[in-house]
């Protein structure tokens, strides 16, 4: 048996260069211990001094056989799961697994249902935001900036636990709808973060905007050209600060975003800086949805009539012989599926988040790939790396604002 | 769109000898191995095809031939549509070229269906297993690969139980 660090040369030999087999750059582990990796991320440098000549990322610390799981559980419990993948999105992978399932199975979902999905989701991209800023700014030595965002983070994942009971795994939307109506604080909850937020925002753009260390830290640090973006399949506020402006909920609006008014905003500087700006832009906008979509919330129901998929209200259960068949059969079996494969892609924080579900009949699924935005995003790492110092690597890895959950699942 | 979609579908089944499927508003080509490298430089050089967004697979275990669906998605940003293209392989040494010349992308999620299938990649730069540790033995996300648990001997041949069950050996 080799021991640890004469495996990791033997398995890398044929990616370093031809110095660093010389002696004349040094390797170097970052991790998976790191505090500025964000979660269990080993990353083998070689180094020219302080210069990276190469960055090899080393993935699979979290992976939990997410997908193998799943095929192993019937549609309603795999559910479960999904709040696991990426930890800052739990509500956003809730959805895009309930829109393959209503996808394939042709499930309606009721509007009211939609537009709460709608605000979730938004305050969710708001939540992810938050820790994406505050670590961020952490890794440039601006401390201060953690201790703000996690302020308003609470807030948020406050109004989650309202809704659901948990803060962060909250198995909140299920197919064919939500798992409950909201109660009735949440309308006043949210409407208390719309009038709070916008001035916070402001708040942290007089901290960083104008701030000499966090320019000299950002401007220029690790450009992406539009063309190699796209090359990388790299997704979501990365690529918008290329340029490109690409936005599932503008080009393939899903529930019912194309009644919304807000802008995808774009930058063309394409290095951290505009990264950060693109971020802190969006958030506004996603307050903007929320507030448009509160506004018109409209009343009814929250869960399809459908009881193939849903099964039925506990007041009908006193009354009904067949809905005491239906809640047997969903809480025991679970629901059949038809045959056929589908993709349903959203928006996630980070990027395209999409599902590849492939049923064969039966009430389990047989195949669930998760297309995780963080997995291509940490891919280009490698590339923006080179010629860079070790400290702006650290910039960088706060930037592609990856979750390992996301990336090992 | 629908329309431009059908034309391409048409120039790649004439060209390429592809069979056009529709399940649920999404079309996908059936693509033989041999043409899959062809069908995509294709696709993303003359159609606008540019980004790789899903790669995966499927295993259809205990079937076996075909035994695995390798599944592509290219979207093109342009026009914002989708094609998803499903290659069947055998069950003995699935073999397809790899696509890291067309998309950048293609090189860590052709990693991940070597480690989690055991599709190999022709002409990878660097096929190692990238999710799972690097003395692992088997491919989790096959079908006949238990999940966690230990499979039921039906023997009392204690030699025989001794070789199949799942622990680690010398």
């Amino acid at each position: 048996m080799l021991d640890q660090s004469e495996f990791a040369f033997n398995e890398l030999r044929h990616l370093v260069t031809d110095r660093a087999i010389e002696g004349e750059t040094m390797l170097l582990n970052m991790g998976p211990q790191h505090p500025s990796t964000h979660g269990v991320l080993r990353l083998l440098l070689e180094l020219d001094g302080e210069v990276v000549v190469n960055c090899f990322p080393d993935i699979g610390f979290l992976h939990t056989g997410i997908e193998k799981n799943m095929e192993a559980k019937s549609y309603e419990k795999a559910a479960v799961m999904t709040d696991r993948l990426d930890y800052l999105n739990n509500l956003g992978n809730n959805l895009v697994y309930c829109m393959a399932i209503e996808k394939l199975a042709e499930l309606d979902v009721p509007i009211r249902a939609q537009a709460i999905r709608v605000i979730l989701t938004e305050l969710q991209r708001i939540a992810s935001h938050l820790v994406w800023l505050g670590t961020h700014t952490l890794d440039l030595a601006a401390i201060s900036m953690f201790w703000y965002t996690f302020r308003e983070r609470e807030l948020i994942l406050d109004i989650n636990e309202m809704v659901s009971g948990q803060r962060m795994m909250t198995t909140y939307f299920r197919p064919g709808g939500l798992w409950r109506d909201v109660p009735v604080e949440f309308e006043d909850a949210v409407r208390d973060f719309i009038r709070i937020f916008p001035k916070r925002i402001t708040e942290y753009e007089a901290m960083l905007n104008e701030n000499p260390i966090f320019l000299e830290r950002t401007k220029g640090i690790g450009v992406i050209k539009p063309e190699d973006a796209i090359h990388w399949g790299v997704t979501g506020p990365m690529l918008r600060a290329s340029g490109v402006d690409f936005d599932l909920r503008k080009v393939d609006p899903y529930m019912g975003y194309e009644q919304y008014e807000f802008d995808v905003p774009t930058h063309t500087d394409s290095d951290t800086y505009a990264r950060y700006l693109v971020r802190v832009e969006e958030m506004r906008q996603s307050l903007r949805i929320v507030e448009q979509a509160l506004d018109k919330l409209p009343y009814g129901p929250v869960r399809s009539n459908n009881r193939k998929y849903v099964p039925p209200p506990r007041s009908e259960l006193g009354t009904s012989m067949e809905a005491v068949i239906h809640h047997f059969k969903l809480w025991t079996d679970g629901f059949e599926m038809p045959e056929g494969s589908v993709y349903a892609a959203a928006e996630s924080p980070r990027g395209v988040l999409g599902v590849y579900l492939e049923s064969d009949g039966s009430t389990k699924p047989h195949r669930v790939h998760w297309r995780t935005p963080s997995f291509d995003n940490l891919q280009m790492l490698p590339v923006l790396a080179k010629g860079h110092l070790v400290a702006d690597l650290v910039a960088l890895v706060g930037t592609t604002d990856f979750v390992l959950g996301d990336i090992d699942r | 769109m629908e329309n431009e979609l059908q034309n391409i579908v048409s120039v790649l089944v004439e060209r390429f000898d592809v069979e056009p499927k529709e399940f649920r508003g999404q079309t996908s080509l059936i693509v033989s191995p041999e043409k899959i490298f062809e069908v995509c430089q294709s696709l993303r050089d003359e159609h606008g095809f540019t980004w790789l967004e899903v790669l995966t697979a499927v295993d259809y275990w205990p079937q076996q031939e075909p035994r695995f669906h390798v599944i592509y998605f290219l979207y093109s940003i342009d026009k914002s549509m989708r094609m998803g293209l499903r290659v069947p392989l055998p069950s003995v040494s699935p073999t397809l070229p790899t696509l890291v010349e067309l998309f950048a992308n293609a090189n860590w999620r052709e990693r991940e269906l070597w480690d989690m299938f055991g599709i190999h990649f022709d002409g990878h730069p660097d096929l190692r297993r990238i999710l799972m540790p690097h003395d692992w033995q088997g491919h989790p996300l096959r079908k006949d690969y238990p999940l966690g648990y230990e499979e039921v001997q039906f023997t009392f041949n204690a030699e025989e139980i001794d070789r199949d069950k799942p622990y680690a050996k010398e």
